[in-house]
């Protein structure tokens, strides 16, 4: 490899490749002539990623700061917590002996962000935000985005969004605190709570601005997608990550409208009089004259996008995994046609399954039969992606680097965690395990750590392309380790906490002599939360410690892989080649085919060869 | 911005699905914008089956041939009339839109700006006669977002007493019609009537909902109208300044304004169906 092999790559690029005049026109560099245009508006998709990654992670961190602080006071309720007042201020009420307790009321608001940080912020926004707009014109071979201008701003509409939701926790009646999913009549009523004053009118701002992002980014990536790959990059010799990220960005396009479309009638309910959601309210023994509306009318639109939520969670991450997992088992992924139209089937039926979440809002019984069936169907793309991705590792070459042991994290964590959705999935079932720790536990595990360790495995495979250096791998398998085995420490015992009825969301479990046996399993998940969370600390550390002391990338295809990031020069600038655009030849997963390592996808055939086209 | 992606795209021969070529033959901003129209038509579906899942959860809704019958100049008793003129008036804007794209692919610079001048004529005409439903529903009839005084009869009976409109006392109604509680002297005055078993009752308000949907709908269709008709003067002044005659391309700015306008028409015809018609 190395230097002739760079100059190999360099060759058939300028042999075969097609000239479109790119860097004659000098558009490359029309649009960065000093520091703000190059580094804060940007329109370099390769610079707009790194922002969403940046952001990202400074809310991940927020996000699961939040929820120590939360299990803090569900392991050790007694237990003084004096020391976060500095943190905190008055949310921590101190008594004359000096014992510090957490408020009630930010208890809830603490679990509220917690939730609507991590599943909008970081993993809509931070993978597939960061991954689309990294990996989408790379893979294609495309310049850029088809509207680099709007990729911007889908950039900048999410900063926006991310400001207004920050300032919400500073508010002195606090952030909004009626859970995620902001049911009302607690969302729709400012009196129902304090934080359903100021701190849910900033919540519903921050999120109808995120719901513009996220649609000029959809629109942006589908586009890019059909438009402008490179000559001979047929929709079937695409990688997987990127018809994850196409199929991410159809669901997105579809779901976040409807959701935006519920915020519009909740803003109405709160600052207008209206009565969409209200209906039968009594406050204080008055009734309010707040008629005529449902609330189980919010919570099927708020599910229909919030079901395909989850898989425009996971999809980039399962999209990730493929391509990951295939690279360094140096074999093709196993079943390429199945695990598309899997994806495909699963978004499909991610729009048909969304009052699952309802079984216990008195949906009709009949109407959750048919939600039951579909919800169940969902195991089978899922179970076909599963068997493909241990059937591509089995006799696989396999590189137990980072990456690779995120990706198999991730299999098993999705294995563990769809199991239980088997479960719940069932509305009989679903009576018992309703609104307990065993929801909590299934879906972090499927969705939570699943979609994080697709991030992960995403952010130590291309650091070397995004900063031309490497991550350290010694302390990336310790971060993967201890988050693997942390991850199951803290969700594992959920379950038995779940089947044995102790309910989710509740700030102390003194009053119920039927919960009172679970101290010692709710002290254990606490402490296993800890050092998971410093285990995060590690990746954050060796992140920016690796942007610049990491070790150098000195070759352009360190992986040996065949997708066209890896033609690109280490330190790609605007407009990803410097001369002609490659044109593809091949299939993106040649590994170990003919007895040849790998093969890039714009080498030629040779003489001979038979495409493996599918 | 476009020149820079257009450049890449040269057309393979073959299957345009196989790369660098554009597989609809439709180019990123034709393509942008259609995937905006989808995703707002789920933004209007979703507030209708709103209106859906609400409506058929009341007992009674308004009879629109009852609430819809006014007309400018204190004309009365003309059911939909009105907003069929408004409805034609929006359809034929869009008619004025296909003539200005047409012009636009003859490279015709005056025909575009003459029918667009005509389609914005059409839009504000749309916007006018909306203005005036609403300041007559709003100002005369008291209907608000969190008001009604559109009721229905449930049962069949005669009023007791007369609004000094349409009603006398003595007047027999049918249960199903709708009726208009008048607003004068600074309250509602709603009547008395008795039913066929005797009872004597006196009107109530409407439900609520039809206001608040009604508005709210109707709003934010005429809010994309009035979108609409902005972007459609920047544009028409681009097209004046010869700024999309330079371009080459056959006016497609206006052809995407165009798909944007005639998506704005269609989501009316849904809404003229569920408020008007149903």
């Amino acid at each position: 490899m190395s230097s002739v092999h760079h100059q190999e790559q360099d060759q058939l690029i300028e042999k075969y490749g097609y000239d479109d005049h790119f860097h004659e026109h000098h558009e490359g560099d029309k649009f960065q002539f000093n520091f703000l245009t190059k580094y804060i508006f940007s329109m370099d998709h390769k610079i707009i990623a790194r922002q969403f990654l940046f952001t990202g992670i400074f809310w991940a961190i927020i996000g699961s700061a939040m929820s120590i602080i939360f299990r803090l006071q569900l392991g050790f309720p007694d237990a003084s917590i004096a020391w976060l007042k500095p943190l905190l201020g008055k949310w921590i009420v101190l008594n004359d002996a000096g014992v510090g307790t957490l408020e009630p009321e930010f208890y809830y608001a603490l679990v509220t962000m917690h939730g609507t940080i991590i599943v909008f912020f970081v993993l809509t926004a931070g993978l597939s935000g960061t991954f689309s707009n990294f990996l989408i014109p790379l893979q294609i071979g495309a310049r850029d985005m088809a509207s680099p201008f709007l990729n911007m701003l889908s950039y900048w509409f999410f900063f926006l969004s991310s400001v207004v939701m920050f300032y919400s926790l500073f508010l002195s009646t606090g952030p909004f605190s009626g859970g995620w999913t902001a049911y009302p009549p607690l969302s729709a009523l400012p009196q129902a709570s304090i934080g359903s004053g100021a701190g849910m009118t900033l919540w519903l701002v921050s999120l109808a601005l995120f719901v513009v992002s996220v649609l000029l980014g959809g629109m942006n990536y589908i586009t890019t997608v059909l438009n402008l790959r490179t000559k001979g990059m047929s929709l079937w010799r695409m990688p997987l990550t990127i018809w994850a990220f196409l199929v991410t960005a159809i669901i997105g396009l579809l779901s976040f409208p409807v959701l935006f479309s519920g915020f519009l009638l909740l803003i109405f309910d709160r600052s207008m009089g209206t009565s969409f959601y209200l209906s039968d309210i009594f406050v204080n023994g008055m009734a309010l004259d707040r008629i005529g509306g449902s609330p189980i009318l919010y919570q099927h639109i708020f599910w229909f996008l919030g079901h395909p939520e989850v898989y425009i969670i996971i999809l980039p991450a399962m999209g990730i995994v493929s391509e990951v997992l295939s690279v360094h088992a140096r074999k093709p992924i196993f079943g390429y046609r199945a695990m598309v139209y899997s994806i495909l089937a699963i978004a499909f039926l991610s729009f048909i399954v969304w009052a699952h979440h309802m079984f216990m809002s008195g949906v009709n019984p009949f109407l959750s039969n048919f939600f039951v069936v579909f919800t169940l169907i969902i195991a089978v793309p899922s179970a076909v992606k599963v068997f493909n991705w241990i059937s591509t590792l089995y006799g696989g070459n396999i590189r137990l680097n980072t990456p690779m042991l995120f990706c198999i994290g991730f299999i098993s964590m999705f294995i563990s965690g769809g199991l239980t959705g088997i479960f719940l999935g069932n509305s009989a079932i679903d009576i018992q395990q309703h609104d307990t720790y065993f929801v909590v536990a299934h879906f972090h595990i499927v969705m939570g750590v699943a979609a994080f360790f697709g991030m992960f495995a995403g952010v130590y495979n291309w650091f070397p392309k995004m900063f031309g250096r490497y991550m350290n791998d010694t302390l990336g398998k310790i971060h993967f380790w201890v988050t693997l085995i942390g991850a199951y420490a803290i969700f594992g015992p959920m379950h038995f906490l779940g089947m044995a009825g102790v309910p989710r969301r509740y700030y102390l479990f003194d009053k119920f002599d039927a919960f009172s046996g679970f101290d010692t399993m709710n002290k254990f998940i606490t402490i296993a939360a800890i050092i998971s969370f410093f285990a995060q600390i590690v990746f954050v550390i060796n992140f920016f410690w690796s942007m610049y002391k990491g070790k150098r990338v000195t070759s352009q295809n360190p992986y040996g892989s065949n997708s066209l990031e890896w033609t690109t020069p280490i330190d790609a600038g605007h407009g990803n080649w410097p001369g002609k655009i490659p044109t593809v030849q091949r299939w993106s997963y040649d590994y170990g085919k003919d007895g040849i390592e790998f093969t890039q996808q714009h080498v030629p055939l040779r003489e001979g060869e038979t495409p493996s086209d599918h | 911005m476009s020149s820079e992606h257009t450049a890449q795209i040269h057309h393979s021969e073959g299957n345009h699905w196989n790369g660098a070529s554009e597989p609809f033959k439709a180019s990123y901003g034709k393509l942008m914008m259609w995937y905006f129209l989808l995703s707002d038509a789920f933004t209007f579906s979703a507030f209708l089956i709103a209106y859906g899942t609400l409506r058929f959860s009341m007992p009674t809704w308004p009879v629109p041939d009852f609430v819809f019958s006014g007309l400018p100049g204190g004309i009365h008793h003309k059911p939909l009339i009105f907003v069929t003129i408004m409805t034609f008036v929006l359809i034929a804007s869009s008619v004025t839109m296909v003539r200005a794209v047409q012009e636009g692919h003859r490279e015709n610079k005056k025909g575009v700006v003459f029918w667009m001048v005509l389609t914005i004529l059409g839009g504000l005409g749309f916007l006018g006669c909306q203005a005036w439903e609403w300041t007559t529903l709003i100002g005369e009839e008291k209907m608000s977002i969190t008001r009604n005084p559109f009721g229905t009869h449930t049962e069949n009976g005669t009023y007791l007493d007369g609004d000094g409109h349409d009603i006398k006392a003595g007047d027999s109604f049918k249960a199903g019609q709708s009726y208009l509680i008048h607003y004068h002297d600074g309250q509602f005055h709603p009547l008395k009537f008795k039913t066929e078993s005797g009872d004597v009752k006196t009107q109530q308000m409407g439900p609520k909902s039809f206001g608040a949907l009604f508005f709210f709908i109707t709003g934010f269709h005429g809010f994309h109208v009035f979108s609409g008709v902005l972007f459609l003067i920047i544009i028409a002044l681009n097209v004046a300044s010869g700024l999309y005659a330079r371009r080459n391309n056959h006016y497609e700015m206006v052809e995407k304004i165009g798909l944007y306008w005639h998506f704005v028409d269609l989501v009316w015809v849904f809404v003229f169906l569920v408020f008007y018609l149903l």
